[in-house]
């Protein structure tokens, strides 16, 4: 067992944890934070891509201890004053969400490379995204999102 | 074309917002109190009688609560075909012989998940393999291995289509093509993984949330292999992440969270991992195709004999209507004055084929397409003009099966070859460059009951509140395509209200209007649309009368619903608010709330569909030389699917077809070692990226089906199968390798391309 504590979303997060946990399991388990979706469970997918310090991982494939004294960002993060981000606001109106498994961690990846880059180009958002397998939308509508958020 | 207020209106999805913000909850995201987790022990063996099971060490486990097996069960077989009970072939879990790699043995319920693995290795099963057959040529030879008892040919379902005189036709045909085409199993691959629910009430019912397309199918069969009436049953759809075809049957997981939450008083969930779904789950039918057509010199076609042998895995799963489909399919898209369709479903030891997107239209329109265009070179015909001089129109009749309704295939076809500048394009081509064509047609909806509903295909309830609002509840269910939008739009355009007023419940067996069939077949909008318009035009029945006795109205009057009034055509001023006109109806009836219910079963439409989408798609590929890798530079597309209700809705689902029809043409495979599937994660089996993904343009070739809501029909599923032979006949043009052998591999291409480029 350890102790972790991190800043989830935001907030500052504790946790009594054993050492071999995922942060995808400490997350929905213990935060329920249910947006971080299990979609493969061996970093694969993308589903449950969360930000640790900004930068995009895989939750499946993060041990929840790395997270002790980090940043930790999940989809909630994006609308946590009750509105929606431009990113999700330009997803729900691009067509982008249709199952809708795939968009938290669609969602995290597309930020994570809007905060690095403002105004992406078409062959840096495909590569952005390219670690988030959607199995809906062909990637097309999701990628318009992405550019239309980038112009705000 | 009529005017429209909210079709054809780029309307965001009623459930985008929850989605986006990461509140959309699937069954997996669920917990109740007390909850035990679920796990399955499936076979390592492909054919084998189980001698004895031992589950001693696993019940005495700390934290175990519940271990079945086929012993513990009802023997109540189930399938889909309820029609025909000779069908159904699966037990929840295995009883006396295991069939596939990965059938499912016995179910573990324990405390927590790692308890319910360590659980598993605790169970000994003690096997008699027996010889397994993997090829359909050797499993329907005589003294095969043989699966079912029942059926000791392997041969599970015959079906034939006959009409015209094919020997006749033949002998009047100028040019005869023969060719066997043999297409591969591809996965659903859904983002999220099956996952079932239950809980037990204090009546003793079951209450079963569930990842699936089929809400009543699971309520029914579910009541039956737990000897529980139908009503003591309650089938919850939450969020679904995805379906493809993949989740419309009962499913082991979901009979065995009922079956040991009644067992155990406790709620029960199971959840598959990914390698799980890989190595067992269902997948589309490989077929072997054999199909010989005939021509007239200048292009006509006179014949086709059609004869496809389905690989249907160990058990029927949704195979009887594939095999009935790919038939109907063979003969759709082109008038084929004689036709003559042998299907044959058979088993083998491998993981149970099913219904995919497409539903039997890519195997069979991929041989279809891609023989045109065979055709086309050797009678020297632009593949465009051979299509254009045999397409199927409006009115078209394929005898005792279907007559095409609306048809904008030739308006289709011309789009997209003017769109991709096919002609001209085609003669300029560089070295390794190709352009190709597909086309497809597909239907909208089932008109064969095989599940032997004694409901309605569809139905609605529409409730109306005197402060404006309505409440829509359907079982139709909606696994991310759309489907609650596309719904409320159609109730939005019908009752003149906006989005927001609708409030909508689906997909739950216990509170929304007994019947639907499920989401599969591109049914939703066509069959679920006209049940919710045949309640809507009840209410309005109820509003006029009262509107037009409030204004004293002369009796030829008409009235309408419109931008939230209920009034006299032409006249807004003879009318009131719809909350008033609600109001004024409750008050006549003494406070009786205003509730109405429609249904639609389509009657006396043949055997197929009551109406079919058609479309065309030309794909522009590069193929390197050195490696023989493709990539699509491009994709055009033109279809039909009537009245577009939702554009950017339509748009995703054309997108998401050519995801799936680019992988089905180029990388998705499984890789088998016998009845073994090899590749049980998403490094292995290669699905398009977002770098993989082609642009391209898309045309609506709008008609009008008069048996659709608002005159749509499906836009789901048939372009599921234009991809695969438009990029397909893209290779052959670019390289001189024709594929009749899906999928089109680096190395086949290298094999093929005899004479380098050409």
């Amino acid at each position: 067992m350890q102790k972790i504590c991190f800043q989830l979303n935001g907030e500052k997060a504790e946790a009594e944890i054993e050492d071999y946990l995922t942060l995808l399991e400490v997350l929905r388990d213990r935060f329920s934070i249910l947006s971080v979706k299990e979609g493969c469970g061996i970093g694969e997918c993308g589903a449950c891509t969360v930000l640790l310090n900004e930068r995009p991982v895989y939750a499946c494939l993060t041990l929840a201890v790395k997270a002790d004294g980090c940043d930790v960002k999940t989809t909630e993060y994006l609308s946590k004053d009750g509105t929606l981000h431009p990113l999700q606001e330009a997803f729900v109106k691009s067509g982008a969400v249709q199952c809708g498994y795939c968009t938290p961690g669609m969602l995290m990846s597309a930020y994570a490379l809007l905060q690095e880059e403002k105004t992406p180009t078409e062959e840096m958002i495909r590569e952005g995204i390219s670690g988030n397998l959607c199995r809906c939308t062909g990637y097309i509508q999701i990628m318009e999102a992405v550019k239309d958020a980038s112009q705000i | 074309m009529k005017q429209f207020a909210v079709i054809g209106k780029d309307i965001n999805r009623n459930d985008a917002e929850a989605k986006a913000r990461g509140q959309a909850l699937y069954t997996d995201d669920l917990k109740l109190p007390g909850m035990l987790y679920g796990s399955i022990l499936r076979s390592p063996l492909a054919h084998a009688r189980i001698a004895h099971i031992d589950v001693s060490r696993a019940s005495a486990l700390n934290g175990v609560r519940c271990v079945v097996t086929g012993e513990d069960i009802p023997k109540v077989k189930y399938g889909n075909w309820r029609l025909f009970p000779d069908t159904q072939d699966e037990y929840a879990l295995a009883v006396e012989k295991v069939r596939f790699i990965g059938d499912e043995v016995a179910a573990v319920a324990a405390t927590d998940r790692d308890t319910a693995q360590e659980a598993l290795s605790l169970i000994r099963v003690e096997y008699k393999e027996l010889p397994a057959v993997f090829d359909v040529e050797a499993a329907s030879q005589p003294g095969a291995p043989v699966l079912h008892d029942y059926c000791p040919s392997n041969v599970s379902v015959n079906r034939k289509i006959q009409y015209g005189d094919i020997e006749k036709g033949f002998a009047e045909s100028d040019y005869i093509r023969e060719d066997e085409f043999n297409v591969h199993a591809v996965s659903h691959a859904y983002l999220e993984p099956c996952s079932a629910l239950a809980q037990l009430d204090q009546d003793g019912r079951i209450t079963l949330w569930s990842s699936t397309q089929v809400p009543y199918i699971v309520q029914c069969l579910l009541a039956s292999t737990l000897g529980m009436r139908e009503n003591d049953i309650r089938v919850i759809k939450p969020f679904v992440g995805g379906g493809f075809g993949g989740k419309m049957e009962l499913r082991t997981w979901e009979f065995c969270a009922a079956f040991m939450a009644r067992k155990t008083g406790r709620p029960v969930k199971f959840t598959l991992s990914r390698e799980e779904e890989f190595l067992t789950g269902r997948r589309r039918h490989p077929m072997k195709i054999r199909s010989r057509v005939g021509f007239k010199k200048d292009g006509t076609l006179v014949a086709k004999d059609l004869r496809i042998k389905l690989d249907g895995g160990a058990y029927n799963a949704m195979g009887p209507t594939a095999t009935f489909l790919c038939g109907n399919f063979g003969a759709m898209l082109y008038r084929y004055p004689n036709y003559r369709f042998h299907g044959e479903h058979v088993y083998t030891n491998k993981p149970p084929a099913s219904a995919m997107r497409g539903f039997g239209a890519p195997q069979s329109l991929y041989a279809t397409e891609t023989q045109m265009n065979i055709a086309a070179q050797e009678l020297g015909m632009d593949p465009v003009e051979l299509r254009l001089k045999n397409a199927q129109v409006s009115g078209d009749k394929i005898p005792d099966v279907a007559t095409i309704s609306s048809c904008g295939f030739i308006d289709s076809i011309k789009k997209v070859a003017q769109m991709s500048n096919w002609k001209k394009k085609r003669k300029s081509l560089k070295p390794g460059q190709g352009l190709g064509i597909g086309c497809y047609s597909f239907i909208s909806g089932g008109v064969f009951n095989w599940f032997n509903t004694t409901y309605p295909f569809s139905a609605a309830e529409i409730r109306a509140f005197a402060d404006g609002t309505v409440h829509l509840l359907t079982m139709t269910a909606d696994i991310g395509q759309g489907s609650d939008t596309a719904l409320k739009q159609i109730l939005a355009e019908e009752l003149g209200l906006r989005m927001e007023d609708i409030r909508i419940t689906s997909g739950d067996t216990a509170m929304t209007p007994q019947a639907d069939l499920g989401s599969w077949g591109s049914r939703v909008t066509l069959m679920g649309g006209n049940a919710v318009l045949d309640a809507a035009r009840k209410i309005k029945a109820q509003l006029f009368g009262a509107v037009s006795a409030r204004f004293n109205m002369n009796v030829i009057y008409e009235l309408e619903c419109k931008g939230g009034r209920v009034q006299a055509k032409g006249r807004p001023d003879k009318g009131v608010s719809f909350g008033e006109a609600v109001a004024m109806v409750q008050r006549a009836n003494r406070g009786e709330p205003i509730v109405a219910r429609g249904s639609y079963t389509p009657r006396d439409k043949g055997l197929v569909t009551p109406a079919f989408g058609f479309g065309a798609q030309v794909a522009e590929v590069e193929v390197d030389q050195e490696t023989g890798i493709v990539q699509v530079k491009k994709m055009w597309t033109a279809h039909d699917c009537g009245t577009v209700i939702n554009p950017k809705g339509v748009e995703g689902q054309l997108c998401g077809s050519i995801q799936m029809g680019l992988g089905y043409a180029l990388c998705e495979q499984f890789v088998m070692d016998g009845g073994k599937t090899l590749n049980t994660n998403f490094l292995d089996y290669k699905m398009a990226t977002a770098v993989d993904m082609p642009p391209g343009d898309v045309a609506h070739v709008e008609t009008y089906e008069p048996e659709g809501p608002m005159g749509a029909k499906e836009c789901g599923e048939g372009l599921a199968s234009p991809t695969a032979p438009a990029i397909s006949d893209a290779v052959f043009n670019a390289t001189g390798y024709r594929c009749t052998d899906l999928p089109i591999t680096p190395e086949k291409i290298l094999k093929g391309m005899k004479r380098g480029f050409i």
